[in-house]
């Protein structure tokens, strides 16, 4: 028997796969089984009714999607009432996401849904769709530090912050987020980035700009999950590109103690539930007990180079690249 | 109110044909047969497995189109069904290569296997009393309407289709739709008989004739407008069947919003999950 079970964030998870927020809903009930994920991360709700931004709302790039839907939302009233309780009929733990324009309207935000059957609060400050050219809280430590303090006072849940691939330092907006009293990182939101079409000069999107996500963010959020989780102690949850067993092992590898899976679950439906079994499969194959033995197993010592010359393995980068000068 | 018999007319089953539709799954679909229908169409024929749900007319799937050879689709690509053959386990798409995914669809083979996700969506209802529908159609649309000119007249509904296109060989589905027992009414470009103006003398006929009692309308917005001003007119039953760019097909990821009318406020819906087929008057065309 395999254990996947993992700690992440204030929570016991039974394993470390979870939905991307803004990937996954209660329409998806009868498409795979909800038991077995590790929590559910529902899509970001704001304060108050919001319409979204003008279509076309997605655009498919090389192996990837750009999306600008403007975070459509019923508003925090309907979502306490209507669809946390619904929740209830399955095991995982429930994240809400949340986001708010301001400091106040955030906080306020956080105390209303931190209600019976809500687990933890997932603070999206760093959703590039929203106004301001693009930025957003977690674009610097010190609005990461001050927003992430603000919400830490007004709810007793774990608040795990997401943050943005789009800030110059991601490593010190993680640490910005853990000093304000973050429970978890999640590490990331999309990347901004944008498309034309040459044909008609318009731009794909009805935004002009949006986030890119999918396979081809993958290796630029794995460099950042790890810097995060070298610069953070609370618990990283990677999030970019995974659509794999292979990917959500990568992520793990590097340090990240939970999972997201996103866009893939897009094209195959089923993505979340085959990434766990995949994680189980692996472990079989591998002879690993625990998933908790994989998570920061990196191997940063240099492997051997036979073809170059046989020089005796670094474990010492320096001293490797000094004879290889 | 009497209706003019026509010869077509069968004593309707008692029950329509159609089972029920099931829930959407993944299934690996086998291409059974895949040609071309015209210059620009081209008919794809697929295998199911044994008990895989089927599709209800209006319904769609998302469909997995193959990657290689310089073209890489990415998302799925939703395609409305426009023949639904539950009874010998098949399914067929009629479509026109526009993009990376149809363009990547049509190098299937037949043999070759298709990965599905479906069937998806809300389909096209009839209306009480088996009363007479007529459809309007143009372009790709009349792929959308195909499948409801059976299921209409299984149910006994008479159905008269007037289909639009550029040029009279780009007319698709008037063999089929005939044999299916559809009276059907071409109109062109090429011939000058598919302006609104004369489409609307058309309808216009219908109803005064007691043949158009509900509209169905898709693939153009022009044609649109036109049905929901005589279906205000005269206070017929109507539906529209829409499209929309789309991610998950699902209703989780919000890309497919259209604008509608509800309340005299504008709210957004989602094609993939509140649709493809919407009530006539409340579509913002």
């Amino acid at each position: 028997m395999i254990d996947l079970s993992v700690s992440c964030g204030g929570l016991a998870l039974a394993n470390p796969v979870m939905p991307a927020s803004g990937t996954f809903g209660l329409e998806q009930a009868g498409i795979f089984d909800f038991e077995r994920l590790g929590a559910f991360v529902t899509k970001t709700i704001t304060p108050d009714k919001r319409m979204g931004n003008p279509t076309p709302r997605v655009s498919e790039v090389p192996n990837g999607m750009l999306n600008s839907i403007g975070i459509p939302s019923k508003g925090a009233a309907a979502f306490v009432r209507d669809v946390i309780p619904r929740f209830s009929q399955w095991r995982p733990p429930l994240v809400v996401s949340i986001s708010a324009n301001t400091p106040d309207a955030f906080a306020d935000l956080a105390r209303t849904v931190s209600v019976e059957g809500v687990a933890a609060i997932e603070i999206n400050i760093s959703c590039p769709n929203l106004e301001d050219d693009g930025k957003a809280f977690a674009m610097r430590p010190e609005s990461t530090r001050e927003i992430v303090r603000r919400l830490r006072d007004a709810t007793a849940l774990p608040l795990w912050a997401k943050l943005t691939p789009n800030a110059g330092d991601v490593a010190a907006v993680a640490q910005a987020a853990q000093d304000g009293g973050a429970d978890a990182l999640v590490v990331a939101n999309t990347i901004l980035a944008m498309s034309v079409d040459v044909t008609t000069r318009r731009p794909s999107l009805g935004n002009v700009m949006g986030g890119l996500s999918g396979p081809a963010v993958k290796p630029i959020i794995l460099r950042m999950a790890y810097q995060c989780a070298r610069a953070a102690t609370i618990p990283v949850i990677g999030c970019g590109g995974i659509s794999t067993a292979r990917d959500a092992l990568e992520f793990l590898i590097v340090g990240c103690r939970a999972v997201q899976v996103g866009t893939a679950s897009f094209v195959h439906p089923s993505a979340l539930v085959d990434v766990v079994d995949g994680l189980e499969a692996h472990c079989r194959e591998t002879g690993i007990a625990r998933i908790e033995d994989v998570i920061g197993s990196l191997d940063l010592t240099q492997a051997e180079h036979d073809m170059m010359g046989g020089a005796a393995p670094a474990s010492d980068p320096a001293a490797y690249a000094e004879a290889h000068a | 109110m009497m209706m003019p018999m026509l010869d077509h007319d069968v004593v309707p089953p008692a029950a329509p044909a159609h089972p029920a539709p099931g829930r959407p799954v993944e299934l690996e679909a086998v291409v059974r047969e895949h040609v071309a229908v015209n210059d620009e169409y081209r008919y794809l024929s697929l295998d199911l497995p044994e008990g895989a749900p089927h599709a209800k007319p209006g319904q769609f799937y998302h469909l997995l189109c193959p990657t290689g050879d310089g073209l890489e689709p990415f998302f799925r690509r939703p395609m409305s069904v426009y023949r639904v053959e539950p009874e010998k386990n098949r399914l067929g798409f009629l479509y026109k290569v526009t993009g990376t995914g149809t363009a990547a669809m049509a190098r299937l083979w037949p043999g070759d296997t298709f990965n599905l996700f479906g069937p998806l969506g809300i389909g096209f209802t009839l209306p009480a009393d088996r009363a007479p529908i007529v459809l309007l159609g143009r372009g790709v649309g009349l792929a959308t309407m195909g499948p409801l000119v059976p299921f209409a007249r299984e149910n006994g509904h008479r159905v008269t289709a007037i289909l639009s296109a550029r040029a009279p060989d780009l007319v698709m589905s008037v063999d089929e739709m005939r044999a299916a027992g559809a009276d059907v009414i071409t109109v062109t470009d090429a011939e000058g008989t598919s302006a609104v103006p004369h489409v609307e003398g058309i309808l216009e006929d219908l109803v005064a004739k007691g043949a158009c009692a509900a509209l169905y309308v898709c693939g153009s917005s022009r044609l649109t407008r036109l049905a929901q001003a005589v279906a205000a007119r005269h206070d017929l039953f109507g539906e529209v069947a829409l499209e929309q760019q789309m991610a998950c097909g699902v209703g989780v990821c919000f890309c497919c919003v259209r604008p509608f009318r509800e309340n005299g406020e504008t709210v957004h819906r989602r094609v993939c999950c509140e649709g493809p087929v919407f009530p006539l008057a409340e579509a913002l065309a």
